[in-house]
């Protein structure tokens, strides 16, 4: 085995090291497949102290409770329908603002980023308080326009960030020579530059719908009505105080964390660079 | 600048105030208003009973929350639940980069099923792991039960040093995790460990694939043990790329309020196990002392805002050189 820098490990180094990663893994991995081998249990054996991964008569009753005898369906539909929101208004603002802080020297601009990082510093039951009680004189409380709004604004100051940042590594000579041959800056922006920024742009979208479609606890302030329930307030609900329904809880968060699960490992390559150019070079 | 000059900045640059325009109306609406508003709040004796009649009373809320020795035990807490967490989550996300920056088979494999935590929805990982700390039948105490033989044979050792030295006494497994105080905030930390060290781990593998192979291979010339190396080249190098990363751990640890509160099923047992944002949580939307709360939250965000100006400082540093 050769270390990146051209040094070979000893035998037993390369054996220290996969001991090393084959423990941290499973220990990683553990719960996962825990909630998984939990949600094919069937009914009477909830309570148990087995700890077979796959259960004894596993089933997949638990699944077909949720669909049919749980509004899960209703919860599902509800949080697409946010997070899509999300994630098209949160794309479409930070990648112009972003543009704009990258390109242009304007008064204000080193103002705006400043206040852009303070947001961060707010705790959020901070802006819940006095967020619920606007909404609640706008009559937009217990609606999916406050949810939307308060999520996109609550992930724009990241995704401005992001975008800032890669937009910095584009080479201005291309916008240059696009407004030579042309193009309006609105042209240019939008034939040229955005098309560049592919990789930023799909980053961001995947952080504004992950914000939106894991988000507990800002829902559950704004939202009262049962049939606009998001799935973090309705799985919440199959852990009362006094009785958790394990096999519909374990069901419901397995269907809800394999898609973002999925698409962000697809996504994890340029996760990294995005991220270290974002958060790095700033 | 003079006005005529302020004017044609603001012409050329017209455009740019369009593109940002949109962003920050939503913005002013959801986060500077309410800001502003939280700010009024603070100084009101805003309350259940004085809802709509509340006026203002100036700092008292303030003095209110500081001469609560509540307080002070909570943000203790805090700064406990921030400092341990961002440890663990660097120094493993450090480690498992070290590790993984090398050519090994199944590489990629292990990067993937380790940044998996980060993937999961938070809200779910702290309701999972609450039912494995489960007295009975969570599968924390189930494993610790399986190894007991090998665990209480070492907690006895520990506990003939401890005992003397520190007056400390371990318990035996199995633990009450979610019915002590104790138990319930190891609990929290144990699953935010869980969920945050991959961020770190993605961040310092990003900056160790920056750091020149060159320097290594003249280390090497040099005759530089690999200790040296990673103690003067790689340690040094992956420090400007961790800081900014360990500024934002430290601030998204402090707030973070989804884990401490999912775990603890809202700060169970009899409200002990809370950090700073559960607190305030608990204090409006269960009590509903808005003004108190307000005063609360101005003060957690000016303790930030103390830790955070240096980082603000450093951003702009970067900034400047690109």
């Amino acid at each position: 085995m050769a270390k990146s820098n051209g040094q070979r490990d000893p035998i037993y180094m390369t054996v220290l090291i996969y001991a090393v990663l084959i423990v941290v893994t499973v220990v990683t991995v553990y719960p996962i497949i825990r909630v998984i081998g939990i949600s094919l249990r069937p009914g009477d054996m909830l309570h148990t102290t087995s700890l077979r991964l796959i259960p004894e008569n596993a089933t997949l009753d638990s699944y077909r409770q949720l669909f049919t005898e749980q509004p899960f369906l209703r919860w599902l539909l509800n949080s697409t329908l946010v997070s899509f929101t999300v994630t098209v208004l949160g794309v479409s603002l930070a990648s112009t603002a972003g543009y704009a802080f990258s390109r242009y020297r304007f008064i204000g601009r080193d103002f705006g980023m400043i206040a852009l990082i303070t947001t961060q510093m707010f705790p959020v039951t901070m802006l819940l308080l006095p967020l619920f009680l606007m909404l609640l004189h706008l009559k937009i409380y217990d609606t999916f326009l406050g949810l939307v709004i308060a999520y996109s604004a609550t992930a724009l100051p990241f995704c401005i960030w992001q975008m800032k940042g890669y937009y910095d590594t584009i080479p201005v000579s291309l916008e240059e020579a696009a407004r030579i041959d042309g193009c309006t800056q609105w042209q240019t922006f939008y034939l040229v530059v955005l098309p560049l920024a592919a990789p930023a742009l799909v980053i961001t979208a995947l952080f504004s719908f992950m914000a939106a479609w894991s988000e507990y606890l800002v829902a559950a302030v704004l939202i009262n009505d049962n049939s606009l329930y998001t799935l973090p307030i309705g799985l919440k609900q199959f852990q009362s105080a006094f009785d958790t329904q394990w096999g519909l809880y374990s069901a419901g968060a397995v269907v809800v964390s394999i898609p973002v699960m999925i698409l962000f490992l697809l996504l994890s390559r340029w996760l990294v660079s995005g991220l270290t150019l974002g958060s790095v070079k700033g | 600048m003079t006005l005529a000059e302020l004017r044609d900045n603001f012409e050329r640059n017209r455009i740019a105030y369009a593109y940002i325009a949109p962003a920050f109306l939503i913005m002013g609406f959801v986060v500077l208003y309410p800001f502003f508003y939280n700010i009024v709040i603070s100084l009101s004796n805003m309350n259940l009973t004085h809802f709509r009649d509340w006026k203002f009373v100036g700092l008292r809320q303030y003095i209110a929350v500081l001469s609560e020795p509540k307080f002070y035990e909570v943000f203790l807490k805090t700064v406990l639940w921030t400092v341990i967490n961002v440890f663990f989550h660097v120094t493993i996300g450090v480690a498992l980069a070290l590790l993984l920056n090398r050519p090994l088979w199944g590489r990629a494999i292990f990067r993937t099923l380790l940044i998996l935590p980060w993937a999961v929805p938070q809200y779910i990982t702290a309701l999972t792991w609450r039912g494995m700390f489960n007295y009975r039948y969570g599968a924390i105490n189930l494993w610790l039960a399986k190894f007991k033989p090998v665990l209480d044979p070492i907690i006895d050792g520990l506990n003939r040093f401890l005992q003397p030295v520190l007056g400390l006494t371990l318990a035996h497994p199995p633990y009450e995790w979610l019915s002590t105080p104790t138990g319930a905030f190891a609990a929290a930390l144990i699953t935010n460990i869980w969920l945050g060290f991959p961020f770190m781990m993605v961040v310092a593998l990003g900056g160790l694939q920056s750091i020149p192979k060159e320097l290594y291979e003249a280390a090497r010339v040099d005759g530089a043990s690999r200790w040296m190396q990673l103690r003067k080249i790689t340690l040094p190098l992956l420090k400007p790329v961790m800081i900014p990363a360990i500024s934002l751990g430290v601030i998204w640890t402090f707030n973070n309020f989804n884990v401490i509160w999912l775990v603890s099923d809202g700060g169970k047992p009899a409200d002990k196990t809370h950090i700073l944002v559960s607190y305030v949580y608990r204090e409006v939307f269960n009590y509903y002392r808005y003004g108190y709360a307000a005063a609360l939250s101005m003060i957690i965000f000016l303790i930030l805002l103390v830790f955070g100006i240096n980082f603000i400082k450093r951003t702009r540093a970067t900034e400047a050189v690109y």
